[in-house]
């Protein structure tokens, strides 16, 4: 237990002593989240919007005004010319077209039914859907208050219409800090924890201090521990200083339990310092491990569902992470700061990351050898 | 030039030696587009919902049903009362629960109107705002028909979409050039500020430096190498999503690859001035890594896009080079424009690239001294 210790000293000295590390460590993550958290919204206003107006009724120019009044649009531009609605689109200018052929308001009131045309800009698919189901709600609405205008000259039934209401529970106005701070801060660990403790154990082998550590008596658990614990400490002070910035910087909620998150967060770390330490045994220097690291914490980050909803996912991606430790500790962190999930709740996870725990430490023990 | 040669040669041979990092330079961009070519998507897919219907009648079953068969949804769920909503979101299995009022088909068949209320999860706001309003456009679409086959419901409005660019909705268009953005920027500012710094630490820099060899020779050497490779990863990546994503390339070829070799030479500059800030390898790793990534991955408007971003953001990501060269590579590659329309972002990069060269040369000199 002693030799323990006095190892751990030793690894927080040597990262004390180095000047640029220790700013590092703590200060890109505090920069990072207090400047990217707020960044990113994907609530999508203003819409940018085109129309091509080839009838010119007071319909279409209600529909226009209509579509004015709503928060989604931006209408800016109105043209008779389908080139150059079409050129808006193509130099991104504009979203959206929308085309109202000629006859419109005619065509609707005499015969029942008018076709109208929208051109989306599609590449970002999501951004297209969302747009288009904001058009046709404009659409729909207009079209049944059009209705309820002829109602008393044509038909006397009236049209059943059902209503929706909705709301938003743990994020009643679709804050996107909410969302963003937890994924962006278990990246920065999970980043902070794999480089520190890789690199530490590689770059001994490179300078040669690790072959000093293999003469002495120290034995496998040890050395493990020791190389372990400090960066362990070191995360979850990054993880500390993240959720006192979401608190104090963006006032965002915290739920659930402190120490149930901290308790998860223990057992993440040293999931993933196992997975670092594993991997440090397989590289001979490094730039070896820095671009193995990089690899896998992109795929790690990107399937986890930090940025993209982790269940519109096939099936076999959704078996991935079932051994991707960032998934899990990505879904936890959010149930308990957001929705207050408790423990419980978090069962089933608590016990898949122990599982993992096990399995890269017990490969990090088995492939560290003591001789050369 | 002939020394200069040789030079270029030694260090293709270091890098040629190291195996497992060649397969991991090209395994990242091929991993990359294959995990979200297949895996990751931004709309959603199979959502897991819950309802809470105070009717249970003929109408809010042929409106469940509905949903159910769509593609977006999975009912997990059929609630009895609004005090089990909290406990299973807390559970994490659902995104969204919908109530249905008391005597909702008679109210909606006497009255005229009945009310449905759609609970979201907002704690993926994103996720909450495709649920409601994916349920929304069903809902309408179902209240359609069903006016349709009572005959009434006189006059329709009927739009139809064209979705320009991207017809099928192929959530890769997005993706394949965020990828190439991403991954190239990251890949070159590593290796080279990795591949210098590593001849600072080991003191092997002074040994090439009293060489016959020129700095700028030797910078140059370094970093040819990296640009080939870095070339053939973009030829990799078009590659593979058009032989598995079938993603064109509409515009001209020769163009997106001249604008690629450009981008890497400000990959590359961005590097060598890592590299002179930095005194060891950790850090211009850390830089590297740990400075670039996330910035570069949450301003490029690779997934979340530029336009929606609050002010300041707009403005701070007018300095990130990925923004420019996605915005170019989308134009190139899926709209098929030509250089008229991207020559604003071709001088915008290669501005960058010389402000990143002109601070190395000033730096790298003063190190000399």
């Amino acid at each position: 237990m002693r030799t323990i210790l006095y190892l751990i000293r030793k690894e927080f000295i040597q990262i004390f002593r180095n000047k640029f590390l220790s700013r590092a460590i703590f200060g890109i993550p505090i920069v990072q989240m207090v400047i990217l958290v707020p960044a990113v919204t994907f609530e999508i206003k203003n819409i940018e919007l085109c129309v091509v107006d080839k009838d010119m009724s007071t319909e279409s120019r209600q529909l226009i005004s209509r579509l004015q009044g709503s928060e989604f649009f931006l209408l800016k531009h109105t043209t008779f010319s389908d080139k150059e609605a079409d050129d808006m689109l193509h130099s991104d200018k504009c979203d959206l077209v929308l085309h109202i052929p000629q006859d419109f308001g005619r065509n609707l009131i005499r015969e029942g039914n008018q076709k109208i045309m929208v051109l989306v800009n599609a590449i970002n698919a999501t951004s297209a859907q969302l747009a288009w189901a904001y058009m046709r709600g404009v659409l729909q609405d207009y079209n049944s208050e059009l209705v309820v205008q002829n109602l008393h000259s044509t038909a006397p039934s009236r049209i059943p219409v059902i209503e929706t209401t909705n709301r938003f529970w743990y994020n009643p106005s679709l804050n996107y800090k909410y969302y963003m701070l937890p994924g962006i801060l278990v990246i920065l660990v999970t980043a902070i924890g794999l480089l520190l403790a890789g690199l530490n154990v590689v770059r001994e082998k490179e300078i040669g201090t690790i072959e000093q550590l293999n003469v002495t008596p120290i034995r496998k658990y040890q050395f493990i521990t020791a190389k372990l614990i400090p960066f362990l400490i070191i995360g979850l002070i990054d993880l500390a200083f993240g959720l006192l910035i979401g608190k104090i910087l963006f006032n965002i909620p915290f739920n659930g339990s402190i120490a149930i998150l901290f308790l998860f967060a223990s057992l993440y770390l040293i999931a993933a310092l196992g997975l670092a330490l594993f991997l440090s045994t397989l590289a001979s220097t490094q730039q070896q491990y820095l671009f193995v690291v990089f690899f896998i914490l992109m795929i790690f980050i990107l399937m986890s569902g930090i940025f993209t909803p982790a269940e519109s996912m096939p099936l076999w991606a959704q078996k991935f992470n079932l051994i991707n430790p960032a998934a899990y500790f990505m879904r936890v962190i959010r149930m308990i700061m957001l929705k207050g999930s408790g423990f419980n709740d978090v069962l089933p996870d608590i016990r898949g990351i122990i599982l993992i725990g096990i399995g890269t430490i017990s490969l990090a023990i088995w492939r560290y050898r003591k001789t050369v | 030039m002939k020394r200069f040669i040789g030079f270029v040669k030694k260090e293709f041979m270091h890098i040629f030696r190291d195996f497992r990092t060649l397969i991991i330079l090209f395994g990242i961009p091929a991993a990359q587009i294959l995990i979200f070519g297949f895996a990751v998507r931004t709309d959603i897919k199979n959502a897991g919902i819950a309802v809470l219907d105070r009717s249970k009648d003929e109408i809010s079953s042929g409106l469940i049903s509905r949903l159910e068969s769509s593609d977006f949804f999975i009912l997990k769920q059929n609630l009895h009362s609004g005090n089990q909503i909290d406990s299973s979101f807390k559970a994490g299995d659902i995104k969204a629960v919908l109530i249905f009022e008391d005597d909702f088909g008679k109210r909606l068949l006497n009255e005229g109107s009945a009310h449905i209320e759609i609970l979201a999860d907002g704690s993926e706001p994103n996720v909450a705002n495709l649920v409601t309003s994916y349920t929304r456009a069903i809902i309408n679409d179902y209240m359609i028909e069903f006016n349709k086959a009572r005959g009434s419901g006189a006059m329709v409005i009927e739009p139809e979409v064209k979705m320009y660019y991207n017809p099928n909705l192929q959530s890769q268009y997005m993706f394949v050039p965020g990828v190439i953005t991403i991954i190239l920027v990251l890949i070159c500012a590593l290796m080279t500020s990795v591949a210098i710094t590593r001849e600072k630490e080991f003191g092997t820099m002074e040994v090439l430096l009293v060489s016959p060899l020129k700095p700028i020779q030797i910078i140059l050497g370094k970093v040819t190498p990296y640009f080939i490779l870095s070339l053939i990863d973009v030829i990799v990546i078009l590659f593979l999503s058009w032989l598995v994503f079938n993603i064109p390339i509409k515009g001209s070829l020769v163009l997106l690859m001249l604008e690629s070799m450009l981008y890497i030479l400000l990959g590359l500059s961005l590097g060598i001035m890592i590299s002179t800030m930095s005194k060891t390898m950790q850090q211009a790793m850390f830089i590297s890594l740990l400075g670039l990534m996330l910035p570069t991955i949450i301003l490029s408007g690779f997934i979340f896009p530029v336009e929606y971003m609050p002010g300041i953001y707009k403005w701070l990501s007018l300095v990130i080079p990925p923004r420019w060269f996605i915005t170019i590579v989308k134009d190139i590659m899926i709209k098929g424009t030509g250089f008229t329309f991207v020559w604003k972002e071709t001088l915008i990069l290669v501005f960058m690239t010389l402000v990143f060269i002109t601070i190395s040369t000033l730096k790298f000199k003063k190190r000399l001294e």
